[in-house]
């Protein structure tokens, strides 16, 4: 079943055309990667899924138009994102930060998902009565995953979330997210780390000059000579 | 020693209203880094409503303290719509506009508000009947009246619930969390317009009692009592550092206590033949000429906002804390 659908999404900042009519699908339990350059559009294709910029086009998600959804009404849907440069609170604790994430949920399990936070990341449990601003950037990192997943997310949305972290961090924070979509939640990944993305991801869709230039099987993707060269930086053939 | 003691006693009565005020200007610029300037004109319509509706209920023979207290409830949901609609309608079209718009339309706002209590309540000064009992206490060489000790309990009582409210309610953390990323507070399921207006509503809210307390200790009240108190109240924010609340607390009590030692000693520090230094024929036999009276006490208020601008900007309790990208 198809989770989320978007089609001719459209993004304009004043004269930019930033996404130009992309189509995108994303199936329940699927894990789907959004690679490309930088200024490719992928923040900007997330930022119109979630409402956070003026859109146009059709986008529906667990079979309900969410093309004119205010932003913050998608937690209690169980669409949530994680967004680009983190979007940790930095005054507020860790343990505010993460229960910021648990904001739109009502029922009683809320202690309980903190607990599981803090087994899956020791160094916030360690950190909990600390500002969320004396992070280091990888602890943001895992800050802003483990809010996010406050929110029982059904759909999460992650925007490149290896930006900025040291290869053990980055390798680490993969697994984090392969894991994750192993619990059965549904997973946009965007990133710029495209052979990691690829590896872990069922599909992906390569994102140039704010259109779609290729899609299919992760594996698929990974042999094409196109993609080995653009973004694998291997020569072509 | 007696002048000191008193004085820090009228001090930090009078400091303890500021700091409920300074709560509205630090908590509406903690969120929307607007400077409400509006907000004086909300303490002064508390005022004129409690003002309105007191005399009547003391005619009707409710006891007085009775009567203050209905006139402070009929006084806060008054402000608290007035403080709902001046976000509504004045400054949430202009959220994505440059910072001197709102800026320049809350001193619109402030003087239709208080154009509008004028043409209500008239030009002159309502006075505040002579109902309640003056119970005085001593001690320490200070006596402090029914009046002040209620204030400055109201007050602690205020200062003391909304300090639970923004740092231990769901409410209190989304507004800390809109304060410092309205978008990502979005995204966590935050409606941040009503936030906002919360914030509008709460510190109207406290605005009002403020304007009933101010308004009794002085015994009058007058549509132009908004602007000056609102004034100090933002030099207190701006000494606590505005946007901090605990800050906002401190700051109004301290400007409450310089304003009180002030105006109890500038008239002995500027008289000129302590000095040695007056006209001799004034000087003779024990006489004075002092430069200022206790009357410029409503200077103090800006000596210290300049102070703190110039010396530290981010006033004393201003944002210091660790902040990574
Ligand atoms: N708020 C904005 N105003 C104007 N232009 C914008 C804005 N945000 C993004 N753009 C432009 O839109 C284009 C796409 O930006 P976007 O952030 O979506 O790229 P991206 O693929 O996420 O890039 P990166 O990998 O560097 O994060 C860029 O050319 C960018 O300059
Ligand atoms: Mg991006």
């Amino acid at each position: 079943m198809t989770l989320l659908e978007a089609r001719a999404l459209e993004v304009h900042y004043g004269g930019i055309r930033a996404v130009r009519g992309i189509d995108l699908d994303v199936g329940e339990g699927e894990l789907v990667c959004l690679i490309g350059a930088n200024g490719a559009g992928k923040s900007s294709t997330l930022r119109a899924i979630c409402g956070l910029v003026a859109r146009s086009g059709r986008i529906r998600y667990a079979g309900e138009d969410i093309g004119a959804t205010p932003a913050f009404e998608l937690p209690r849907k169980g669409l949530v994102m994680v967004p680009e440069g983190r979007g940790i609170f930095p005054r507020l604790t860790v343990e505010e930060n993460l229960a910021m994430g648990a904001y739109a949920r009502t029922d009683p399990g809320i202690a309980d998902d903190l607990e599981r936070q803090y087994a899956m990341f020791p160094r916030l449990a360690e950190r909990r009565r600390q500002t969320a601003g004396t992070l280091s950037g990888g602890e943001q990192q895992m800050l802003a995953i483990a809010r996010a997943l406050m929110a029982r997310p059904r759909l999460l949305l992650l925007d490149e979330p290896s930006m900025g972290l040291a290869p053990m961090l980055v390798a680490k924070i993969f697994d984090i997210v392969r894991e994750i979509a192993r619990q059965g939640v549904t997973i946009l990944l965007v990133e710029q780390n495209a052979r990691l993305a690829l590896e872990i991801a069922h599909r992906g869709y390569v994102m140039e000059s704010g259109a779609i230039a290729l899609s299919g099987e992760a594996r698929a993707l990974l042999a094409d000579p196109r993609v080995r060269e653009a973004y694998l930086g291997e020569g072509a053939g | 020693m007696d002048t000191f003691v008193q004085q820090l006693v009228n001090g930090v009565t009078l400091g303890a209203v500021y700091a409920v005020v300074a709560l509205g200007y630090t908590m509406v610029y903690g969120i929307i880094q607007l400077i409400n300037f509006a907000h004086g004109e909300v303490v002064m319509i508390g005022a004129m409503v409690a003002f309105t509706v007191i005399p009547i209920l003391a005619a009707a023979g409710l006891p007085p303290v009775v009567a203050v207290a209905l006139g402070a409830a009929c006084a806060v949901p008054v402000c608290m719509a007035v403080g709902y609609a001046m976000e509504r309608l004045a400054y949430r079209p202009l959220r994505r506009a440059p910072r001197l718009a709102p800026l320049i339309t809350a001193i619109g706002v402030s003087i239709v508000l208080q154009h509008l209590a004028m043409m209500i309540w008239s030009r002159n000064v309502l006075a505040f009947p002579q109902i309640i009992p003056l119970v005085t206490f001593s001690f320490a060489g200070a006596t402090m009246t029914g009046v002040q000790i209620a204030i400055v309990a109201i007050c602690a009582a205020m200062m003391a619930g909304l300090a639970w409210l923004v740092y231990r309610t769901r409410l209190g953390r989304a507004m800390r969390a809109t304060a410092q990323n309205p978008q990502v507070a979005a995204l966590m399921g935050v409606d941040i317009d009503r936030v906002i207006a919360a914030t509008f509503v709460i510190g109207a809210a406290m605005a009002a009692v403020a304007g009933v307390m101010f308004g009794t200790y002085y015994g009058v009240a007058q549509y132009t009592m908004g602007s000056i108190l609102g004034l100090k109240a933002f030099s207190a924010a701006v000494l606590g550092g505005i946007g901090n609340v605990p800050g906002a607390m401190l700051g109004g009590i301290l400007l409450g206590v310089v304003e009180a030692l002030g105006a109890g000693y500038i008239g002995d520090l500027t008289d000129l033949c302590r000095w040695g230094i007056g006209p001799a024929e004034r000087c003779a036999d024990g006489g004075h000429f002092v430069l200022f009276g206790s009357n410029y006490q409503d200077v103090f208020a800006f000596v210290v906002l300049i102070l703190v601008l110039v010396f530290r900007p981010s006033g004393l309790l201003g944002e210091r804390v660790g902040e990574r990208a």
